[in-house]
C-alpha cells in the first residue's frame, strides 16, 4: 500500500533515452533480452515506419483539408508505441485497434487508403481483417472492443491454440485503447474476464494525455498500468515514446500469453501532438509549454539520434524521407480516386439470411429510384 | 485451463442421441432439450450467463447441461451482461455460436450498447465479412409476482434495432424448435422466453420441425374479431376465446411468435375475414411493437377493418409492485372490452 493516498508510483520502463543513448533503466533489465532479438535492419524497419507514417499523417489532414475526408484522426506523436507493439505481434495474431493505429494496420498489411476510404464517409469498415494481417476493423464506440478482444482470445484457448508447446504456432490476441476508452465499463469488464479466463492478451493502452479536452487525470488517479494488477493481471508502464521499451515489453508479454502464462497489461506514456481529430482545438484546453515539452521528447527524433549514434548511412536517412514522400502521394493520388459505394450498400449486408421487412423496403425503394430515371428519360 | 474456482469438476457425459417421439414437457425443460439437441449437433455451439452452471440458471433452464457437455461449453461467465455479448462477439467472430442468457430481463440494459451498437451491425460494418449467430435468451414478462426489474417485456428496444432478430415461443413444443432455429441462424436472435409459462406443460413432438422461425400462426380459428399476441399473452389471450365463446363471440387468435421480422400474412388474412383486429401485449403500449402491428394493418389494410385497430397493453408506467399486477398487466376481461369496443364499431 502507498502510504499517501495520493502517492501510487510505478516504474516507467525505457530503453532508449530521449536524447537517443541506450541505456536502459532499472525497470528495462528484464525486457533487455527481448531487445536483443532485434537486429539492426529492425531498427531501421522501425525508423521507417515511423517516418511514413507521420508523413502519411499529414498528408491525411490535408486531404480533409480540402475537403476530401470528412474527418482525419491524427497518430503525430504516438508512431514509437504504436510500431514497437505491433513489431511483437505474429502473424497469427489477431489485433483489435481503437482508431488511431495506422501505422499498425499498414505494419500488418493494410493499405491505408482503406481507412481514407472509411474517413471519406464510403464505408462503415473498409476491409476484411483475415485478408489484412488479422487487423480487425476500427471501433468507434470506445472500449467495446476491448471485449471483442478478450472473447476472440478466449476462443482462441477453446480452440487449444495457444499454449500448444509450439511459439510458431501459439495465437495472441493485442488490443489498443486510450487513457479515456478506460473509464468505459466495458474496459473494466474485457480486464475482468481476461483475468478470469486468464486469456492469451495483451491490453495496450495508449496513455496519450487526452481524451479529446479531458486530461487523463480526470479518468485515474492512479497509473493505469496499477489498475491490472487490480484485475489480476501483469503490467507494466512504458515510456511510449521508446519504440524499443514498445516492442520489448509487448513481445514479452505475447510470448507469455501465447505460452498459456494469461494476459497483460501496457500503459504506454506517450502524447497527441496533434488535434483530436481535424475537428478538435488543442488551443482551447492545452498549454503551448506543456506541448512544447512532448515535443521535444519526439519518439522518431529520438531514434533517429540512436541511428546516428551508431553510424547509418545518410543515404538510408534520405532514403526514408524519399519514401515517405512516395508513400504520402501515393495515398493521396489513390485517395481522390476512390469510388462511392452503389445505393445498394443500404440493404445489402444487414442480415445473413433474407429478412421480409428488408426484402419489401428493398423492393420500394428500387422502384422509387427508378421512378427518377424514367422521368428523366 | 479455463477455471480454477471450487464448483465441482464437470465431466463430459457420453453424447445422448437426439430425443425421439412425443412428450409432455413444462416449456422451460423444453428449452433445455432444445439446447442439448443443439449443441450435440454443433461443437461450436457454447452457452454463456451467470449461474447457468451447475446450478442449471435461476429457473433451471440449462440444468444437466454443464456434467453433460462440460465447463468449456457451458460457461459461468462473470457478472457482467455487457461483458457476456461483447465476448460472445468475440467467439463468434472466432466461429463459435454462443447461447447466452440473461437472468432477467430487467437485467439486458448492461448489455444495451454491446447487443445495438456492436452485435447488431458486425456483419452490416464488415460487408457480410462476419457472421453474428448470437442467440440471446431473455426471460421476460409478467404474472410471477416477483420484485421490481424481474418482470419486464423490453422486446421492442431490440425489434426497433436493425441486424437483430426477436422471437418469442408460446408453447413447449415451439420453445424446443424455435430455440434450434434460432442457434442455426446466422443472425443474432433476441430470444424472448415467457417466463411465466416455464412450468406449464405441452406436448413436445421432437420428430417433425413444425413452422418456420419466422411465421405467424393462428391457433385457434373463429371468425367475428382477430386477436394477436406473443409469449404469454397467447394464454391470455385464448382464455378470452373461451369466454368470448360462450358469450356467442367468435375470436381468431394468432400467435405472433417472430416480432422481427414480422410475418404478416396470416394477420392480413384473418382480418379479411374479420375486419377487426385486437393486438395484446405485456409491454407498455407507447411506442410498441402492438403500435407497429396497428399501424401496418391500417396501411395495408383500411378498406378490411371494419373498426379501427385497438391495442391492449399494460399502462405506461413502470412496471408496479406484484401486488397490482393483475391490474397492471392486460387481462382476458380487458381484452373482452376491447372486444366489444370493435364489434360496436
Ligand atoms: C462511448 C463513447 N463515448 C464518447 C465517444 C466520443 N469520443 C470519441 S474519441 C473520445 C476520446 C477518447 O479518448 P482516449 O480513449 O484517450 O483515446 P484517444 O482519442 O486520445 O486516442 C471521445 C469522447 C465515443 N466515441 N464513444
Amino acid at each position: 500500500m502507498a502510504a499517501n493516498s495520493n502517492d501510487f508510483s510505478v516504474p516507467t520502463v525505457q530503453l532508449l533515452a530521449p536524447d537517443g543513448t541506450f541505456a536502459p533503466n532499472e525497470a528495462a533489465e528484464e525486457f533487455v533480452p527481448y531487445f536483443e532479438r532485434l537486429t539492426d535492419a529492425d531498427h531501421e524497419r522501425f525508423y521507417r515506419e515511423m517516418v511514413v507514417i507521420r508523413r502519411f499523417d499529414r498528408e491525411a489532414a490535408n486531404l480533409q483539408r480540402q475537403g476530401q475526408l470528412a474527418l482525419w484522426v491524427p497518430s503525430h506523436g504516438q508512431e514509437a508505441a504504436q510500431v514497437g507493439s505491433a513489431f511483437a505481434t505474429r502473424p497469427q495474431d489477431h489485433i483489435f485497434p481503437s482508431y488511431r493505429e495506422h501505422v499498425v494496420g499498414k505494419m500488418r498489411g493494410l493499405d491505408v487508403v482503406d481507412v481514407l476510404r472509411m474517413l471519406k464517409g464510403l464505408t462503415l469498415g473498409g476491409w476484411v481483417p483475415e485478408e489484412n494481417g488479422n487487423f480487425h476493423l476500427y471501433t468507434l464506440v470506445l472500449a467495446s472492443q476491448t471485449l471483442h478482444a478478450t472473447g476472440y482470445a478466449m476462443g482462441m484457448q477453446f480452440d487449444g491454440a495457444t499454449a500448444t508447446g509450439d511459439p510458431e504456432r501459439d495465437e495472441a490476441v493485442i488490443v489498443y485503447f486510450g487513457d479515456g476508452a478506460s473509464s468505459q465499463g466495458d474496459a473494466s469488464e474485457a480486464l475482468v474476464f481476461a483475468a478470469s479466463y486468464q486469456t492469451p492478451q495483451v491490453f495496450f493502452l495508449q496513455n496519450n494525455g487526452w481524451a479529446i479536452s479531458v486530461p487523463a487525470s480526470r479518468q485515474s488517479r492512479t497509473p493505469f498500468a496499477l489498475r491490472g494488477h487490480g484485475f489480476g493481471m501483469r503490467s507494466n508502464r512504458i515510456d511510449g515514446n521508446d519504440v524499443f521499451a514498445s516492442y520489448a515489453v509487448t513481445a514479452k508479454h505475447l510470448d507469455d500469453a501465447r505460452a498459456g502464462r494469461g494476459p497483460a497489461l501496457i500503459e504506454a506514456m506517450t502524447y497527441r501532438v496533434g488535434a483530436h481529430t481535424t475537428a478538435d482545438d488543442p488551443t482551447k484546453y492545452r498549454l503551448d509549454a506543456d506541448l512544447a515539452d512532448w515535443v521535444a521528447k519526439d519518439p522518431i527524433v529520438r531514434l533517429k539520434a540512436y541511428l546516428e549514434n551508431r553510424g547509418v548511412a545518410q543515404s538510408f536517412l534520405d532514403d526514408v524521407e524519399q519514401e515517405a514522400a512516395d508513400f504520402a502521394s501515393d495515398a493521396r493520388k489513390r485517395a481522390l480516386e476512390v469510388v462511392a459505394p452503389d445505393q445498394d450498400v443500404i440493404f445489402d449486408n444487414v442480415y445473413a439470411e433474407a429478412n421480409a421487412t428488408l426484402v419489401e423496403e428493398r423492393a420500394w425503394f428500387e422502384a422509387y429510384e427508378a421512378s427518377f430515371e424514367e422521368a428523366q428519360s | 485451463m479455463t477455471d480454477t474456482d471450487t464448483r465441482p469438476a464437470a465431466s463430459v457425459t457420453e453424447s445422448g442421441a437426439r430425443r425421439t417421439g412425443t412428450e409432455n414437457l413444462p416449456l422451460g425443460k423444453a428449452i433445455n432439450a432444445g439446447l442439448r439437441q443443439a449443441m450435440l449437433d454443433d461443437p461450436k455451439v457454447l452457452l454463456m450467463g451467470e449461474d447457468i452452471g451447475p446450478l442449471g440458471g435461476v429457473f433451471r433452464v440449462t440444468e444437466g447441461l454443464i456434467q453433460e457437455f462440460g465447463d468449456k461449453r457451458v460457461l459461468d461467465t462473470p457478472l457482467a451482461e455487457s461483458g457476456i455479448v461483447g465476448t460472445a462477439i468475440g467467439l463468434a467472430m472466432r466461429g463459435y455460436r454462443p447461447v447466452i442468457e440473461i437472468q432477467f430481463d430487467g437485467f439486458i440494459f448492461p448489455a444495451f450498447d454491446q447487443i445495438t451498437t456492436q452485435l447488431a451491425r458486425m456483419r452490416n460494418r464488415h460487408e457480410g465479412g462476419v457472421t453474428m449467430p448470437v442467440v440471446i435468451r431473455v426471460p421476460y414478462g409478467g404474472h410471477i409476482g416477483s420484485i421490481e426489474h424481474h418482470q419486464e417485456s423490453p422486446e421492442a428496444y431490440f425489434a426497433h434495432t436493425p441486424g437483430l432478430r426477436v422471437v418469442s415461443p408460446s408453447t413447449p413444443n415451439d420453445a424446443y424448435w424455435m430455440i434450434q432455429q434460432a442457434i442455426r441462424s446466422d443472425d443474432p436472435v433476441l430470444f424472448f422466453e415467457p417466463k411465466s409459462r416455464y412450468w406449464p406443460k405441452g406436448a413436445v413432438d421432437f420428430d417433425s420441425e413444425p413452422t418456420p422461425l419466422h411465421a405467424t400462426r393462428v391457433v385457434r380459428q373463429g371468425s367475428d374479431v382477430t386477436v394477436v399476441g406473443h409469449g404469454a399473452m397467447v394464454t391470455t389471450l385464448l382464455e378470452a376465446a373461451d369466454i368470448a365463446a360462450e358469450e356467442g363471440t367468435s375470436l381468431e387468435v394468432i400467435d405472433i411468435r417472430s416480432i422481427s421480422p414480422l410475418d404478416y400474412g396470416p394477420i392480413l388474412s384473418s382480418v379479411e375475414k374479420t375486419g377487426r383486429l385486437i393486438v395484446a401485449q405485456e409491454a407498455s403500449g407507447f411506442v410498441s411493437v402492438g403500435s407497429e402491428i396497428a399501424a401496418t394493418i391500417a396501411e395495408r389494410a383500411f378498406y378490411l377493418l371494419q373498426a379501427p385497430v385497438l391495442r391492449v397493453s399494460s399502462y405506461d408506467t413502470p412496471f408496479p409492485p406484484a401486488a397490482v399486477e393483475t391490474q397492471f398487466l392486460p387481462s382476458p376481461d380487458r381484452v373482452l372490452e376491447a372486444v366489444d369496443r370493435a364489434l360496436a364499431y
